[in-house]
């Protein structure tokens, strides 16, 4: 950490001199980046309190999926690689989680971060046509990659303590889900282990952004050209992208494992990577806390929904509306019109404060 | 010292430098041509983006085209692009930092080898402000500083002052003289500026229809009146 980057980061941004500078200097501005996780943990971690056990259970799936879009939002909001394959990887994450489960010879994080590489390894798979396709084509295939997991799954199941590599056993009947650590064994102590790990996930993210990666990925999704030339190994920090993308996703999954219910194949459309993309975009590409928001869109919302009795599908028009009016009025989402509108609304209380 | 040897590229059908010869002796070296003569492609062919059909590149005796891109930024080619590419999300300071740790800069020497390169160029803003709220000139700037950040040995510089007012024109040219002699790298300067080139280049080479049609001091090379009536139209050369 050098003296310089401390100083930018006292420096106060301009955010009415250049919109475009606001984005940047935001993207530089860790402190109020991590500020956003350690906020939204805190309220997560003393929400149980105020909910009911439904509520807990939505929560948790909230926080799961908020990875899933952190995942998306490191691809295409930071290297520009779109990727519609995240609700898959969040199934392969669950899936490789219950069985490496069901051997029972490892304690849950092991679980975890085990469940982690491995999706992060498939993720490196995946990124291999990356080198080569951007933008509709790469879009076309991860999409197509997400059709071919569902149908796998559709054969193999979700590992029920079956034997054999697949771990199913088809004469039981229904789901059984991941085994829990001993000190998250309840729906809310669960539901706080997993907002943990999700921020552990979004720190993570912060700091690769941050850091040499976080420079090498914003040069390739300017101008590859321009990366090379400053001596960028662009197919390494592409996969690099990849694999942390997935690995993030692959954890996620591994928390949804045992969630309760345990995990169906009809939780993991390969549409539901679209609808990802559409609340992420409302939500924020560019902010991490969009991640936050779209996790909540997706799974915070039909549950909202469906205590006021409305239909869930009513979410897809809103998200469509939403979508364009995102597009049109605030291209930076919700997050980024939030923080505009929290720092402009911080400049004028401190404008008072002078005048007065 | 650049030594090219029959170099050609082909696009399909269409050959931008054909059977290129040439040797560039070092310090600053203007290349001109007309709109389409293969300049840029030359570079790009320097930078690794473009893979020439046949043809070699001696760079200080070191065979640049057996180099992948990225390596070659290591060895210490660096360049600048027509439309100026510094990144609009990161800060100056990480614009040219990024060139830096990525270029076999040492960690401890990054934060006195930015400011010096910043220093270098002449650029007065805030290393941490934001790329996205500079002015085109000052962009450029950016640009500049990392190409010559660390240990450059070759600087392509792709008109570097295109679409600036003449008084930025005239700090970037004091600046691109510089690099030969303070920096001991030697430059390449495409442009269409003749003032530019021949404020700044000792040798100068013309380029046309992919083909080498002269080469020499400056000074010859743009009196020529074949050059500059058949590449150059037929203005005055300041």
């Amino acid at each position: 950490m050098n003296v310089l980057e401390d100083a930018h980061r006292t420096t106060a941004p301009d955010h009415a001199r250049h919109p475009t500078a606001a984005i940047g200097h935001r993207l530089r501005q860790p402190l109020s980046a991590a500020a956003w996780p350690a906020a939204v943990a805190a309220a997560a971690l003393l929400l149980p309190l105020f909910t009911s056990p439904y509520w807990i259970q939505v929560l948790t799936a909230a926080a799961v999926f908020s990875v899933a879009a952190l995942g998306l939002s490191v691809l295409y909001g930071r290297v520009g690689l779109i990727s519609l394959g995240q609700i898959a990887m969040l199934a392969v994450g669950g899936w490789t989680a219950e069985r490496l489960g069901q051997t029972g010879a490892l304690p849950f994080w092991l679980v975890l971060l085990a469940t982690g590489v491995v999706t992060g390894l498939i993720g490196i798979v995946i990124g291999l046509p990356a080198l080569r396709l951007s933008g509709l084509y790469l879009a076309l295939i991860t999409l197509m990659l997400a059709a071919a997991v569902t149908i796998v799954l559709t054969n193999t199941n979700f590992p029920n303590g079956g034997p054999g590599f697949l771990g199913y056993d088809p004469v039981k009947s229904g789901t059984v889900p991941l085994a829990r650590p001993a000190v998250a064994a309840g729906d809310t102590a669960y539901f706080r282990y997993t907002v943990v790990v999700c921020v552990l996930m979004f720190l993570l993210a912060i700091a690769h952004t941050r850091g040499r990666p976080g420079r090498a990925w914003a040069a390739i999704r300017q101008s590859e050209h321009a990366a090379v030339a400053a001596g960028i190994n662009v197919t390494l920090y592409k996969l690099w992208a990849f694999a942390l993308a997935c690995f993030m996703t692959g954890v996620a999954g591994a928390l949804l494992a045992a969630s309760a219910g345990g995990l169906t194949v009809y939780q993991f459309p390969p549409q539901e990577s679209i609808t990802l993309l559409a609340a992420l975009l409302m939500a924020g590409m560019y902010h991490f806390a969009g991640a936050v928001v779209a996790g909540l869109m997706l799974k915070a919302m039909p549950a909202l929904l469906d205590t006021w009795g409305v239909s869930g599908n009513v979410l897809l028009i809103v998200f469509g509306v939403g979508l364009v009016q995102t597009l049109v009025t605030s291209p930076e989402g919700i997050a980024g019109q939030m923080s505009r509108d929290l720092a402009r609304l911080g400049a004028r209380v401190g404008m008072r404060r002078t005048t007065s | 010292m650049i030594e090219i040897r029959e170099l050609t590229v082909r696009f399909g059908g269409v050959t931008p430098i054909q059977a290129m010869d040439l040797t560039l002796p070092g310090g600053a070296c203007g290349l001109i041509g007309p709109n389409g003569a293969g300049k840029t492609t030359f570079f790009n062919v320097l930078s690794g983006f473009v893979t020439p059909a046949t043809g070699r590149v001696l760079a200080f005796g070191d065979d640049l085209l057996a180099l992948p891109g990225h390596r070659r930024a290591r060895w210490g080619l660096r360049r600048t692009f027509q439309t100026e590419q510094a990144i609009e999300q990161l800060s100056v300071y990480d614009n040219v930092a990024m060139v830096h740790e990525h270029t076999g800069g040492h960690r401890r020497d990054r934060h006195r080898d930015v400011l010096t390169a910043l220093d270098f160029v002449g650029l007065s803003v805030s290393p941490t402000a934001p790329v996205g709220a500079l002015g085109a000139g000052e962009r450029r700037l950016v640009e500049l500083a990392r190409a010559v950040v660390g240990r450059p040995r070759v600087v392509l510089l792709d008109e570097p002052a295109a679409g600036l007012p003449d008084e930025e024109t005239g700090r970037i040219g004091a600046v691109i003289r510089r690099i030969p002699a303070e920096l001991d790298a030697m430059t390449v300067l495409v442009d269409h500026d003749m003032s530019l080139v021949s404020a700044c280049c000792d040798v100068t080479a013309v380029l046309d229809f992919g083909r080498i049609v002269a080469a020499g001091p400056t000074q010859e090379v743009l009196r020529d009146e074949h050059v500059v009536r058949a590449y150059l139209g037929t203005e005055e050369v300041a």
